[in-house]
């Protein structure tokens, strides 16, 4: 493999293993914070004792790691450069050496986002939001200087990166397809990456110019974002008359759409794989493609609901409220739909179906308390306190992380003509599974409690929130069993990589275009799903077999 | 460990069924009767979707044909939207009765202004009036925290206190301020969350119901002292108030100065 290849699914493998360096650098932020929370005192190696903004600048460096350069490239960019040419019928990406360029940029947003470790103060501690006026004059904390402009640089090379990926994506999508590939002979998957591609476009290219007008605001003397007669450590900073509140609205634009950016391909994924091994046609389907479509519109119209106690207006809250509300019912859709194909179905629990099952469970765990977090009266209890953090690690992280895992057990034969271990496989499932509820699932006690987020201990001057210590430690214990299990998954990976067993020709009996022989060039003439059970077996229609050869 | 961690949660929350501190606002009954139901009919609903697929994967092998009953989903769809158009009306409803409607005119005027790392409660004295600050003259060590003008006569009996004393049973009209970053005004006992946010003036306002104290926290990552940015509030019985509060003002006025 060429290091500056153009093609298309070697890139996807390259943005599959950026993605793994970042959740693991990710994984190990978050292992220092939760060990730190439950003892706090503790010297750990490397890091030694950690320190208040020590605490904060992992709190920002895993969500920003998690959330960009996971969430956001693997299940999206990461799996379409991997099958979505072959899954429309195309050669290729319209666009290979754009591809190529959104690859390498988003390689060096990584590395300037990590160089923010290493420079003087560290790396920032307004969170992955970084809220002004904290996050715009480099005397509010540590820091908040050179790391804050390094966390700027990387997120606006990323903005880019993501742009030239979704046009590449959609361009792809809308002029690449094979003859006789129409909208309703689409893979479930494809429908979420072009709802997913024209979302990128809108907001990455809109947060790209909130990074410059708060970068604006710190090297050039604009005040987009800080008011007049803002008094940082000692000095006036204000002398414009900017508003931290526009800088939110600007950022939840971004950030809502952004949730459904990492969680929307795993939908399309769920959808395939539960059609695939449960070996039937998916009810509803062009329903279920048209909720994709509204769940991504929705998601447009709703980034208020993360503002219900930011100052905006009250009444502002109420649309926010109705709006968010509007979207449980596309997701319930989804989710019935889900269900009704597996009922009925004849199961095949194969490590990516038990994958997609977890990523079903999460969804169905964390989209529960979207809810309860979109009314405004409960949210102003619950707001930035751990039910919210449980809330989103649920329904984004876990579920976006178990689409992940799925995809690749799934289409591992297609990077490596080999399959992984089911056993291992199984084990691990299992583990992380467990692992996974009980780090998270617990967090909404604590949240209840009304421990707020980015707290770096439990007791402070006033509060000592003993009562929800156990239920820390329980946290912290599962977080660590939950990380330790993905070394099954590494050892999986690379050991079967090199010594798997070879796959046949479409191991999995499916259905859709990337599993089609070399040779298979035809119109395509079926649906993506045709599966289905006959009495004693079961039997399926490939998507590069003619409609003619039917039996 | 993480199946008895869940487990011990769920015992836990049987005998105290949301794990919140105890209410000591007026409005709270109603807030936590809504949250006790949300939390209850979404864990059922978590339940039935997860006994759903045990059932589905256990009857896997029999299945000899898609069997699904057509119209199941659509009436669960159908009951799931009147749940969400329930939860969205009663907590709409409550929503409105805290924020739409200002405080009463008689209501206690309390200035909540947040700083890294530090809440100061200001009260404006008999005038019933705040006197103007500026930032210019915020002088923390010279004991003017929040940079009263002495030239405004308005500010001469403001009182500030790094504790928020409120009478039991009368409401409070908070005024949030922040001097510096967006801060996080929270008091999980009086069900209570507001950002103070630089260059705006936010009002909440709410009545203590219950005497006792409760901590207040700062619920926006503010900077490295985020987590140790704590105050009290402390609601007492209205004669003890009136004592605390002339107490404050007489040592003020011989203060002079601001």
């Amino acid at each position: 493999m060429r290091v500056f290849t153009t093609n298309h699914r070697a890139l996807g493998i390259l943005y599959l293993l950026l993605a793994l360096a970042a959740v693991i650098a990710g994984t190990l932020l978050s292992l220092v914070m939760r060990v730190h929370r439950v003892w706090p005192d503790l010297a750990l190696p490397f890091f030694g004792t950690i320190k208040p903004e020590d605490y904060l600048a992992l709190v920002t460096m895993h969500g920003t790691l998690m959330i960009f350069f996971v969430l956001t490239t693997a299940p999206q960019i990461g799996f379409a450069n991997l099958v979505l040419p072959e899954q429309i019928g195309a050669r290729s990406m319209a666009f290979p050496r754009l591809n190529a360029a959104a690859f390498w940029l988003t390689a060096l947003a990584l590395l300037v986002l990590l160089a923010a470790f290493f420079v003087p103060q560290g790396a920032p501690i307004s969170g992955w939001t970084s809220y002004p006026p904290l996050s715009a004059v480099a005397a509010a904390g540590p820091g908040e200087g050179a790391g804050m402009d390094l966390w700027l640089m990387s997120i606006g090379i990323f903005c880019l990166a993501s742009w030239l990926g979704a046009v590449n994506m959609l361009v792809t999508i809308l002029s690449e397809r094979r003859a006789g590939m129409t909208w309703s002979r689409l893979p479930m998957t494809v429908w979420a990456w072009l709802v997913t591609s024209i979302l990128t476009l809108l907001v990455f290219s809109e947060l790209l110019a909130a990074i410059i007008l708060l970068f604006s605001d710190r090297h050039f003397g604009s005040s987009f974002f800080v008011p007049q007669g803002d008094l940082v450590n000692g000095h006036i900073v204000g002398h414009g008359d900017g508003s931290p509140l526009l800088w939110l609205h600007l950022f939840w634009f971004f950030g809502h759409p952004e949730v459904y950016i990492a969680v929307l391909p795993g939908m399309g994924l769920a959808t395939s794989l539960f059609a695939n091994f449960a070996r039937r046609r998916v009810p509803g389907y062009r329903l279920m493609a048209a909720m994709l479509l509204v769940i991504g519109l929705l998601g447009l119209v709703v980034w208020g609901h993360h503002m219900f106690v930011s100052g905006m207006n009250p009444y502002a809250g109420t649309a926010f409220a109705l709006t968010t509300m509007a979207i449980a019912i596309p997701s319930t859709v989804e989710v019935l739909g889900w269900l009704t194909i597996l009922w009925g179905g004849r199961l095949r629990l194969t490590t990516p179906m038990l994958f997609a099952l977890g990523f079903l469970s999460f969804f169905i765990a964390g989209g529960l308390t979207g809810p309860i977090l979109a009314q405004p009266v409960l949210d102003a209890y619950l707001h930035n306190t751990f039910f919210v953090v449980a809330h989103f690690h649920l329904v984004m992280a876990m579920a976006g992380v178990f689409s992940v895992f799925a995809g690749v057990y799934y289409w591992f034969p297609l990077m490596t003509r080999r399959m992984m271990n089911e056993t291992l496989g199984k084990l691990h499932f299992w583990i992380t599974l467990i692992a996974a509820y009980g780090t998270f699932f617990p967090m909404h006690f604590s949240g209840l409690a009304g421990e707020p987020r980015h707290y770096e201990r439990l007791a402070g001057p006033i509060t000592s929130f003993s009562a929800i210590a156990a239920n820390e430690r329980g946290i912290t214990f599962s977080a660590l069993l939950l990380a330790s299990a993905q070394l099954i998954f590494l050892w999986n990976v690379f050991a079967s990589a090199r010594r798997g067993r070879v796959a046949e020709a479409n191991p999995w009996e499916a259905t859709t275009l990337e599993w089609a022989p070399e040779m298979a060039r035809a119109r395509v003439e079926r649906g993506p799903y045709e599966y289905e059970i006959l009495a004693n077996e079961t039997n399926f229609h490939p998507q590069w077999e003619l409609a003619s050869k039917q039996e | 460990m993480p199946v008895h961690v869940i487990l011990l949660d769920a015992v836990r929350v049987a005998q105290s069924p949301t794990w919140m501190p105890s209410d000591g606002a007026l409005h709270g009954p109603a807030l936590d009767h809504l949250m006790r139901w949300n939390l209850i009919a979404l864990c059922l609903c978590f339940l039935a979707a997860h006994a759903w697929l045990v059932a589905a994967i256990l009857r896997r092998r029999k299945s000899t044909q898609a069997t699904a009953p057509k119209a199941l989903p659509w009436i669960i769809l159908t009951a799931l939207c009147a749940m969400y158009v329930w939860m969205a009306v009663i907590a709409q409803r409550l929503w409105a009765e805290n924020r739409f409607a200002g405080p009463a005119p008689e209501a206690m005027q309390v200035e909540v202004v947040g700083e890294q790392f530090q809440w100061y409660f200001r009260y404006p004295g008999e005038d019933a009036a705040f006197g103007i600050t500026r930032p210019e003259l915020v002088n923390a060590a010279g004991g003017n925290p929040l940079g009263l003008d002495a030239r405004d006569a308005r500010g001469k009996d403001d009182v500030v206190s790094s504790v928020l004393v409120l009478p039991v049973g009368r409401e409070a009209d908070l005024r949030l301020r922040s001097l510096d970053v967006i801060h996080g005004f929270f008091i999980p006992g009086m069900r209570l969350k507001e950002n103070a946010v630089p260059g705006l003036v936010l009002h909440v306002h709410f009545t203590p119901s219950v005497i006792g104290t409760y901590p207040i926290l700062c619920s926006q990552v503010c900077g490295s002292g985020h987590a140790r940015m704590q105050a009290m509030l402390s609601v007492v019985s209205p004669a003890e108030f009136q004592a605390w509060l002339a107490a404050r003002e007489r040592a003020r006025i011989q203060e002079g100065a601001p």
